[in-house]
């Protein structure tokens, strides 16, 4: 490290030394909290990335220390590398927050704002951008766009409306596998991301564009429409996969698996493994086991207190241990007397319908008879 | 000891005179304040054939709503199950299949939905966190039942009546308007 040049930044009014060839973005992450810009394209695992949602403009007020001019423009973090004494306005620009406003309104001009519908509500980057930055009201009285519906096979679900053209699950179809098959076709409006012509996305590696979309647009089918995501216990858990790191988070409802994904950090990116690559996940963990023996559970995960998903939910390790029932030994063996056994007359979660089995979303049938257990 | 405010007063130990060892005078006072209810207005309601008129901010049982071609509205997005101080509401969703479309008004809907009348305590923040004005507190409240089953409320004893097939009971669940 000793001969790399380390250049001295300044992110509002906090000052980081960072080596050359360092992106704004990265450094004012490095510093960590609201001083790091929201960033909807730009995903650092994935190169290439960056440079089209705009989200991340900050302010220069000083170019550098040989070349103290402010730059003209607000210009996108995620794209520009520090210079030596460069000062940067994120929060504390006027200009800033009402261009990020600005951007926001634009993203949202033709999303359907679907959320109660969208099974990406709760993790969502847009909500949360749009939470954070966004003005409450829009000024689009015009018609939405709309799409053809297009299939992408069976484990992934695209909702063109909902897309804000990042190109993230393009950059990552082109970097984890060797063919893609999707991309952005046509151009201006019309852009959509689509196969060419009606072809399914089935590489092994291909799962991981869910975790990438920043928005509902890619979701994951086999989770689809099973539960929201803040009612499901986040754990992390491991398994031995020849394919990839095995390294994931189980989203569970009781010892019920519904959705596997990869672990995110801070920044809803993918985490690095141990050995410092990304834990890209595999098709086969993310959407084929729906066990828990398949996998070992390491604990409950994380989840920031902002964020809804932490809600109802203990922090650290408690309740992740089922207490020992010590209600027969006390009482000489004889079961409790229960008025009312919620299972006997409740209709939802019956413990004969095992939601994360089934493959696809579930439909009014699933829940009609009642032994069944799809 | 002193007295920490200046409305306490002392004990008056005297002893009482005949008259006032008697009662009478005093009995006489307690039966003349009971004869005088006899003519004042009843504050008792005999319910059930006489009811109290509700206040306009009453929240009573909920009702999920349909809107006007007869579609549920409810999506099942979880926001009054969130919101829920007591979690008395759960519910399990599905998608919507081709030919369902006069039935449910969006893609996804509420295939199970339950409120536990037992837990709930009928604050009515659902009705606020509701982004589809799908549930809404009525002004009736949960009739008595004999067994705890009996509050397990679904879909069919919530749902408010189909305007379009079911007019008329519609037109009764709707009631006069004040």
């Amino acid at each position: 490290m000793s001969e790399q040049t380390l250049f001295k930044v300044t992110v509002d009014g906090i000052t980081i030394e960072v080596p050359a060839g360092t992106t704004i973005l990265q450094a004012a992450r490095q510093i960590g909290g609201q001083v790091a810009p929201p960033a909807m394209c730009y995903y650092s695992k994935l190169k290439g990335s960056g440079g089209k949602c705009r989200t991340c403009l900050v302010e220069v007020s000083k170019g550098s220390e040989k070349d103290p001019r402010p730059m003209p423009k607000l210009v996108a973090s995620c794209r520009t590398t520090v210079m030596d004494g460069m000062e940067v306005k994120n929060i504390t620009s006027d200009k800033v927050i009402d261009a990020r406003a600005g951007v926001v309104e634009f993203l949202l001009l033709n999303h359907p704002l679907d959320c109660p519908i969208c099974d990406q509500a709760g993790e969502c980057h847009l909500q949360d951008l749009s939470f954070d930055h966004g003005k409450s009201k829009t000024r689009f009285e015009f018609q939405k766009r709309t799409f053809k519906k297009h299939d992408l096979g069976k484990n992934i679900q695209l909702h063109m409306t909902r897309c804000i053209l990042c190109y993230r699950c393009v950059f990552t179809a082109d970097q984890l596998t060797n063919k893609r098959v999707h991309g952005i076709l046509d151009r201006g409006d019309h852009a959509e991301i689509a196969t060419h012509i009606e072809k399914s996305l089935d590489n092994e590696f291909i799962g991981n564009v869910i975790d990438v979309c920043p928005v509902g647009a890619l979701t994951d089918k086999t989770f689809r429409f099973k539960n929201r995501v803040w009612f499901l216990k986040p754990m992390d858990a491991h398994r031995d996969c020849p394919t990839c790191s095995g390294r994931v988070t189980l989203w569970n409802r009781g010892d019920e698996v519904f959705r596997v994904t990869a672990r995110k950090d801070e920044w809803g990116e993918i985490e690095d493994t141990p050995d410092g690559k990304p834990g890209w996940i595999c098709n086969t963990c993310r959407f084929d086991k729906k066990e828990a023996s398949d996998w070992v559970i390491e604990g409950p995960r994380e989840i920031s207190r902002a964020s809804v998903i932490s809600q109802g939910h203990y922090a650290g390790k408690i309740g992740t241990t089922k207490p020992t029932e010590t209600f027969l030994a006390v009482n000489g063996g004889r079961a409790p007397h229960l008025l009312m056994d919620i299972h006997d007359e409740s209709e939802v979660n019956k413990p004969t319908i095992h939601l994360g089995k089934i493959q696809g979303p579930s439909h009014g049938d699933t829940f009609e008879n009642k032994t069944e257990s799809a | 000891m002193q007295a920490l405010t200046n409305k306490s007063q002392a004990v008056n130990r005297k002893p009482m005179t005949l008259l006032e060892r008697l009662y009478l005078i005093n009995i006489i006072k307690g039966m003349l304040i009971t004869f005088s209810h006899m003519f004042k207005k009843q504050p008792t309601i005999r319910y059930p054939e006489e009811k109290r008129e509700f206040s306009p901010v009453f929240r009573g049982l909920h009702v999920l709503n349909r809107d006007e071609e007869g579609r549920e509205r409810c999506t099942a997005c979880g926001l009054c199950a969130v919101a829920c101080p007591a979690e008395a509401i759960t519910m399990e969703a599905a998608e919507r299949v081709e030919g369902e479309e006069q039935l449910y008004r969006e893609e996804k809907y509420a295939a199970k939905y339950e409120i536990n009348m037992l837990r709930c305590i009928f604050c009515g923040l659902c009705e606020d966190a509701c982004p589809k004005d799908a549930i809404y507190l009525s002004e009736t409240f949960a009739p008595a039942n004999y067994t705890r089953k009996g509050f397990i409320y679904g879909k069919p004893d919530l749902l408010i009546p189909n305007p379009l097939t079911e007019a008329t009971a519609f037109a009764e669940a709707k009631g006069v308007e004040a």
